[in-house]
């Protein structure tokens, strides 16, 4: 049916089929350090190397976070429930449209996305990771891999932190760069 | 650093001066009507403030919003420009926030939009190239620091006033204020709020909102609105998204004969318009009336807010009298550079 296909236009609000606990575990496990750095650089050197291995990252983060290949993995910031599925994409938090349920506005249906990301983060300890301003997508970045991205630092300026409303931080790296 | 001038329209005026703002909304029209515009403005003016121009509300296509505001500006009531990431990339996006600088537009109204699956194009690509809160990043980088996103300095900075938009109502509940927090960290100066039909969950967020040290950056406007017919009742209820409508006030709307619904909701409207004004840090209400502009007076006028019933109420009905410092610092603005 039209209606159907329709549906997989937009990107479906997706559940985490990992634990948030395990996806910190996870990540403590993958964290920045020299060997991956290395890792990283010699696999993006050889272009095969690196379609296998992003394709190996797809796989997986499909499977478990409903991945949409970015390229600027905001998981760790959300309670490892991905933003991306949300239909609006939003970085920053939930839309005013989810119902008193908790239920998605675009496919009511569908948990909201960000009211799992609240609950998994604040289970987690991890509540204030929510109010870092997360910086605009790079939309060249799509399909590429983010772990070869973290690992070699390129994502450092994905969020900015703010500890009080009265906080300006600069939006861009470009706009922060030029006005130094 | 250039930096643009600072707010310069009569609401960044009246919120200044600590009056109780009263704000409403106009939908564009379907179709390329101005005088419908110009006909909506006049029953608005010497009323508010300043009136929302929606862009293409309930991701339905009307007038766009920029042009809406020139046309409300040129009816005598100041438009608060709203903007949405649905229909924009963030090319557009700046372009248009540019645009509403050079024409003079004094406020701007950032949100993300709704989705156009439920709109009268459900066939369209959703574009969603920034959300809310980057876009309200992206203003005050181009109003403050006088830059687009890609670092180019731009000689004549706009100098609208920056608004958005919180549900203090939706879940998670707990995140609301936070949420809002961002938004004003990313430069939001003013915030309206969803349709406020439950005063304790709003004075219960209102408290998390003055905790996080928000009202001191941020002037909260409380949305309100009447519901004048149990058809509306049940769209409010059921056919909007995220407006919450408690069971006290369903029963009291249901509790009238049917030919007193449209009454009693406007008494409601005027009494949750003076309970929000005695929530601590609300700086002003914004009434939603879609259809229902002509009612705006009244409603104003029995709550007691608004440019008719400040002292100096004579002076506010005309258009052109607005406070002497708005309309220099607006001129000085449009005209630098």
């Amino acid at each position: 049916m039209g209606s159907d296909r329709a549906e997989q236009a937009h990107p479906l609000p997706w559940q985490p089929r990992l634990p948030a606990r395990a996806a910190y575990a996870l990540h403590a496990v993958l964290r920045v350090n020299t060997p991956y750095k290395r890792l990283a650089e010699a696999i993006e050197a050889h272009p095969r190397a690196e379609r296998w291995f992003t394709a190996g990252e797809q796989v997986v983060k499909e499977r478990l976070f409903g991945c949409q290949m970015c390229g600027q993995c905001a998981l760790p910031a959300t309670g490892y429930a991905c933003p991306m599925s949300c239909p609006k994409q939003l970085r920053n938090g939930p839309c005013g449209g989810v119902s008193a349920t908790g239920q998605c506005e675009v496919y009511p249906d569908r948990r909201c996305v960000w009211v799992t990301a609240f609950e998994r983060a604040e289970e987690s300890g991890h509540g204030y990771d929510l109010d870092l301003l997360q910086r605009p997508v790079d939309y060249r970045q799509t399909g590429h891999s983010s772990w070869l991205n973290y690992w070699q630092g390129r994502d450092v300026s994905l969020w900015a932190g703010v500890t009080s409303p009265a906080d300006r931080p600069a939006l861009t790296v470009q706009a922060r760069a030029v006005s130094r | 650093m250039t930096g643009g001038s600072p707010p310069a329209g009569t609401l960044a005026a009246v919120l200044r001066a600590g009056q109780f703002a009263v704000t409403a909304e106009i939908g564009p029209p379907h179709d390329a009507d101005a005088r419908f515009i110009a006909r909506k403005a006049a029953l608005l003016r010497g009323w508010v403030d300043a009136a929302n121009v929606t862009d293409n509300q309930g991701a339905r296509v009307r007038l766009s919003s920029l042009a809406g505001s020139v046309l409300v500006q040129r009816a005598g009531v100041e438009p608060v420009m709203q903007l949405t990431c649905r229909d924009r990339n963030r090319m557009a996006l700046q372009s248009d926030l540019l645009a509403a600088g050079a024409l003079g537009v004094p406020n701007v109204l950032l949100l993300t939009g709704d989705h156009p699956r439920f709109g009268d194009h459900p066939d369209a690509k959703p574009v969603f190239d920034l959300d809310g809160v980057q876009l309200t990043w992206v203003a005050r980088t181009l109003r403050d620091d006088g830059r687009l996103m890609t670092g180019r300095v731009l000689q004549t900075p706009p100098c609208w006033m920056i608004g958005a938009v919180e549900n203090p109502f939706a879940p998670p509940a707990a995140f609301r204020a936070r949420r809002l927090a961002k938004k004003v960290a990313a430069g939001a100066e003013f915030v309206q709020t969803q349709y406020v039909f439950d005063i304790g969950l709003f004075a219960r967020w209102m408290a998390d909102v003055r905790e996080l040290g928000v009202t001191e950056h941020c002037s909260v406007i409380a949305g309100v609105g009447p519901i004048r017919s149990l058809r509306v009742l049940e769209f409010m209820r059921t056919g909007v998204p995220g407006v919450y409508v408690p069971d006290h006030v369903e029963r009291r709307l249901r509790g009238v004969r049917s030919d007193k619904v449209a009454a009693e909701g406007i008494e409601l409207c005027v009494e949750t318009i003076q309970q929000v004004a005695d929530v601590a840090g609300v700086r002003g209400v914004h009434v939603m009336a879609f259809g229902f502009e002509h009612g705006i007076p009244e409603i104003v006028e029995r709550a007691g807010v608004g440019p008719a019933a400040r002292p100096d109420a004579v002076a506010a009905r005309s258009p052109d009298d607005r406070p002497a410092d708005a309309v220099s610092a607006l001129e000085d603005c449009t005209n630098a550079g």
